[in-house]
């Protein structure tokens, strides 16, 4: 895990390297680093982080969604990557408007995203631009709506029990 | 302290005999008949009692029930878990257990060969069609025990992944209900479905859900409509034997055309 100017310093890099707009924020909290990056400089940031020798994130040993519902941008999507060599941590954190949740695909970087991205489309409907297939791995194919979006409906059926039964008249039938 | 000879009074006509009021099946009733056996075995029934015991033992079982008997001994179950209660399923077999003790301890590893599916677990909606075909390819007489409350009622798993309930989608004869049941509740369901089997294998659900019609019977087996003209039947199959269709749809056909449901 970087430390808090540690964290800075890969920030610095970052703004030198890629671009002085990709870092938005930088947040350091319960000694987890987390960067926060604009959309668009994603994948050089990912690429940055990992083939470059100061850095050596070469291991994502997770992407994942989330959905902020008050706040806008809602979505957002985490990339957790892991340095092996020197046994430290780091977030990269993206936040995609909810109307055009894309972003572009990390799989040429890391294989193990192929799997990654499409869950986050599956529960979060974020678009992968240039996955090379993108379609949902735990819900049925044919199911509609994106369910862990906080706006969606929790679904299940209300329970009949005896106190609510006169609510639901001849549910037996 | 000599043993007690319960044969001796039955013969000496000082213990009533036990009319067999209770349901079939009941440990009332075996208990009963138990002793009668034993009783014949050691020639303790003679001459008008022995030929009224044979009567009732013998002449007036008839072919279904000696049939349903067997099948209610026999129960097959899938070998199939969906989750958590499958652990509570596979301890059933176990030498504590022991549901061998039923006959249900040949777990089939083919739903070809099974005759009981036992939904050991939360059902998801992407299960379900899966769980279907399951129960589609297993051969009539074909039962289902609902285990735990996931299966029952969707129990604790009240979102948009898990279907609430079983029964929406295939026919299910006994509920086991507990989070997860313990292996004591799903023999006693099993013990439940026996009751059901030697009753009438068609009490339950077929009435329930108006299925009549959607029997798979192979020809010719007892338990098949009785009356389906079988010779008839065979001739028309060996007519339509190019056309792939299947028995079940002939059936409900002749059925409509003036059989038992006209």
């Amino acid at each position: 895990m970087p430390d808090a100017p540690g964290l800075e310093l890969v920030a610095n890099a970052v703004r030198e390297k890629i671009s002085p707009d990709a870092v938005i924020a930088t947040s350091y909290y319960r000694e987890q680093a987390c960067l926060e990056v604009a959309p668009e400089h994603v994948i050089p940031v990912l690429e940055f982080l990992k083939t470059d020798p100061d850095q050596g994130y070469t291991f994502l040993a997770s992407v994942h969604g989330c959905d902020y519902l008050p706040e806008a941008p809602r979505l957002g999507v985490h990339y957790e990557l892991l340095n092996m060599k020197k046994v430290e941590r780091l977030r990269v954190k993206i936040r995609l408007d909810v109307d055009a949740p894309n972003v572009k695909t990390a799989v040429h970087l890391f294989p193990t995203a192929d799997f990654q991205e499409r869950e986050v489309y599956d529960f979060f409907g974020v678009i992968f631009e240039g996955h090379p297939d993108l379609r949902r791995i735990l819900m049925p194919e044919d199911y509609q709506g994106h369910p862990q979006r906080r706006d969606f409906p929790l679904g299940g059926e209300p329970v009949i029990f005896t106190h609510n039964e006169p609510e639901s008249p001849g549910w037996y039938e | 302290m000599a043993p007690r000879r319960i044969g001796l009074e039955a013969l000496s006509d000082g213990l009533p005999i036990p009319k067999y009021t209770t349901q079939p099946g009941s440990a009332e009733e075996f208990r009963a008949r138990q002793l009668k056996a034993r009783d014949m075995l050691r020639g303790d029934i003679e001459g008008a009692e022995f030929e009224r015991y044979v009567e009732e033992s013998v002449g007036l079982t008839t072919l279904d029930k000696a049939l349903n008997w067997a099948r209610s001994q026999t129960v097959f179950p899938m070998t199939f878990g969906l989750a958590c209660c499958a652990i509570e399923m596979m301890s059933i077999v176990n030498a504590r257990y022991d549901i061998a003790r039923f006959g249900s301890e040949a777990f089939r590893a083919s739903p070809r060969q099974a005759d009981l599916l036992i939904l050991s677990g939360r059902v998801s909606i992407k299960m379900a069609p899966v769980i279907r075909r399951i129960y589609d390819q297993m051969l009539e007489p074909k039962w289902v025990i609902a285990m735990g409350a996931c299966s029952s009622s969707g129990g604790v798993f009240s979102n948009y992944a898990v279907v609430q309930g079983a029964d929406k989608f295939l026919p299910i004869d006994v509920h086991v209900p507990g989070c997860p049941p313990r292996p004591e509740a799903l023999m006693y369901g099993l013990i439940k479905l026996q009751r059901k089997i030697k009753g009438n294998p068609d009490d339950g659900w077929r009435v329930r859900y108006g299925a009549h019609g959607t029997e798979e019977y192979p020809y010719g087996i007892a338990g098949a409509p009785a009356d389906v003209d079988l010779e008839k039947l065979i001739a028309e199959r060996k007519k339509q034997l190019g056309n792939g269709r299947p028995v079940g749809s002939i059936l409900a056909e002749s059925e409509t055309a003036g059989g038992r449901g006209a």
